[in-house]
């Protein structure tokens, strides 16, 4: 069974946001390092590039698979995770620690559309 | 013993594996700019030594003339001795700009084959130029976007790609200068009608299928799903990697397709993967045949000439008429198989898949349980509590000299274990081949650490293919 943290937002694309004073953490999930395996290259995206929910802002590389990582929010990546470009078996290791980006929220209303953990557990199943 | 060694490491100055004849001819002065300043690095070898050499590293290679290779996707057919034979003749060492008036047995051969990969498929004409499967998307996908272009309708900029897709559809529609847009499958992998309602619109070029599907499903509402794009003004592109299955007895044409491409190297018995090269013909309905690249082989008054006019080609995408000794390969195969006999390749190649699914799925959990064509996937052990997982079960197969199946692909399954022998199998093999899989998933329930930690009996045991990729060592000498 895959860790589910109470308290975040997640989506059905297995990226989870965390949020703290209006700038949006994003990571992807337990369920997700699970699934895809070790984890051998992260595609970051630059440091001020406006995101947008819904659409792709990177990619994430495993042994198994290559898969987007879609932003589950609206707004501009203010800081972006470089430890894993040297380092990308840290979403391995704790994907709920290591976020991917920081971005500064447009509209924090948009939050109400993503899943809570309960919600997000049913999708798991 | 693991041989590991190059053959400049077993080279020795001044040892030769030939001898030449006195020309004669006395040596022709050379300028001294032109001259080497040091000897050329060239291994210096017997003729032994040179068969032992690449003799030894054969050993270390897997081919289907090893042992069975029932990898997912890829139509790993045995190719009859006699296509490299008829390939291999003096009557095929010609050169591309030669006159055609010199090289019609070859221009016969190339119409040839265009013609009867026309008749098997359903499409009018087909070009032959194109060097493999993705270079034979791109040139679809070109002559998808000019057809759009030439009617001024410049809005459909999007292509609909099934989630369940081959990678290289969606990558084709990027460099062809489209966006992909997602359609969601079904359980079984099938395209989900009503979501492609929601994409359909006056945006989309067209639809990139693979039929059967990824998951060796065939498309049933494949007539349906033609006719909503045809209606919304789009065209139907028809991925030829599944193409075995449907030999003489569907045709894509049929089906409403109005592009598509062949992979001469799966179905149609070429080499394939490193020993390729390959060949990936573009077959297209009638209304747009003049946008196939040139150079054009034509034939008239029982001539064949070479046209590179051809004003409405999308233009040229190969070197003259790309990899023409692939298509003798597969003209020697489609003529020994004969017409009468084509649809048994087809039928052959689903019974064999239907019959290995049927036999393990007491033990290896069938998602779809259904009847397949020539491909279906597994979703790892049914019994997973041992946590043997699909990757286990691949490197445990290395030990009873089977080449693994396609694993984690398609991406649907979490296990993905997908299987495809083709019709060139034997049952006795395939029935050894379902004894060795019963064997693994019962070693995985009695002593699940000898699967996880397989191979034993190849030359390099399993390898941390997570380290290989994240710090790639790429100078061989590195390694030790």
């Amino acid at each position: 069974m895959s860790k589910i943290v109470k308290g975040l937002y997640y989506t059905n694309t297995h990226e989870w946001v965390k949020v703290e004073d209006g700038f949006a953490y994003i990571g992807i999930t337990d369920y997700a390092q699970e699934s895809l395996g070790e984890i051998v290259f992260v595609e970051l995206p630059e440091e001020e590039t406006a995101v947008e929910a819904g659409e792709e802002f990177g990619a994430i590389e495993s042994v198994k698979a290559a898969s987007d990582i879609i932003s589950p929010v609206t707004g501009t990546i203010v800081v972006v995770n470089d430890e894993l470009e040297d380092s990308p078996e840290l979403l391995n290791e704790d994907p709920y620690e290591n976020w991917i980006v920081k971005v500064d929220l447009e509209d924090e209303t948009e939050l109400n559309k993503l899943l809570n953990a309960d919600e997000y557990e049913d999708i798991c199943e | 013993m693991y041989y590991d060694k190059l053959i400049f490491e077993i080279s020795t100055p001044g040892r030769k594996g030939y001898s030449l004849p006195d020309t004669g001819i006395p040596a022709a002065p050379i300028d001294a700019s032109l001259q080497r300043t040091a000897p050329a690095e060239l291994p210096e070898v017997s003729e032994l030594e040179t068969l032992r050499h690449y003799t030894n590293v054969s050993f270390k290679n897997f081919g289907i003339e090893k042992g069975f290779y029932p990898l997912g996707s890829c139509t790993m057919k045995y190719n009859p001795k006699i296509n490299q034979d008829i390939a291999n003749r003096e009557a095929f060492q010609i050169h591309p700009l030669q006159p055609a008036s010199t090289v019609q047995g070859m221009l016969e051969i190339y119409y040839e084959t265009q013609r009867i990969l026309s008749e098997l498929s359903g499409l009018d004409t087909f070009t032959l130029n194109s060097y493999a499967g993705a270079h034979g998307e791109l040139v679809g996908l070109m002559i998808m976007k000019k057809y759009h272009e030439d009617r001024g309708d410049l809005k459909r900029t999007k292509v609909i790609v099934p989630d369940s897709a081959h990678g290289t559809n969606p990558a084709s529609a990027t460099v062809a200068g489209f966006e992909s847009v997602e359609v969601k499958s079904n359980k079984d992998g099938t395209v989900h009608i009503e979501d492609l309602k929601q994409v359909l619109g006056d945006d989309i070029a067209g639809i990139m299928l693979t039929n059967p599907n990824t998951v060796g499903m065939f498309e049933k509402d494949i007539l349906a799903i033609a006719e909503l794009v045809h209606e919304a003004g789009g065209l139907l592109y028809y991925d030829g990697a599944n193409l075995n299955p449907l030999l003489g007895v569907a045709r894509p044409g049929d089906m409403g397709f109005d592009i598509m491409h062949i992979n001469l190297h799966k179905t149609f018995s070429t080499p394939h993967g490193g020993g390729g090269p390959g060949s990936g013909p573009v077959g297209v309905k009638a209304f747009l045949a003049d946008y196939l690249p040139r150079p054009v082989v034509k034939k008239e008054n029982d001539q064949y000439t070479i046209d590179y006019d051809a004003p409405d080609a999308i233009g040229q995408i190969s070197h003259f008429f790309g990899n023409i000794g692939v298509v003798v390969k597969a003209y020697t195969y489609l003529l020994t198989v004969g017409k009468e006999h084509f649809s048994e390749v087809g039928k052959f190649s689903v019974l064999n898949a239907n019959y290995i699914k049927e036999s393990l799925k007491d033990l290896y959990e069938l998602p779809i349980d259904d009847i397949c064509k020539h491909e279906f996937v597994f979703n790892g052990l049914k019994d997973k509590s041992a946590h043997v997982t699909t990757l286990d079960v691949a490197k445990r197969l290395l030990d009873y000299d089977v080449h693994p199946p396609t694993i984690y692909f398609p991406l649907v399954f979490k296990e993905a274990l997908m299987i495809e022998p083709p019709e060139t199998e034997s049952k006795q093999t395939i029935d050894q081949f379902i004894a060795i899989m019963r064997k693994v998933a019962e070693e995985a329930k009695t002593d699940p650490d000898l699967v996880k930690g397989a191979p034993y009996t190849t030359v390099v045991r399993r390898l941390d293919e997570a380290q290989a990729a994240r710090n790639p060592i790429v100078k061989y000498r590195d390694l030790t």
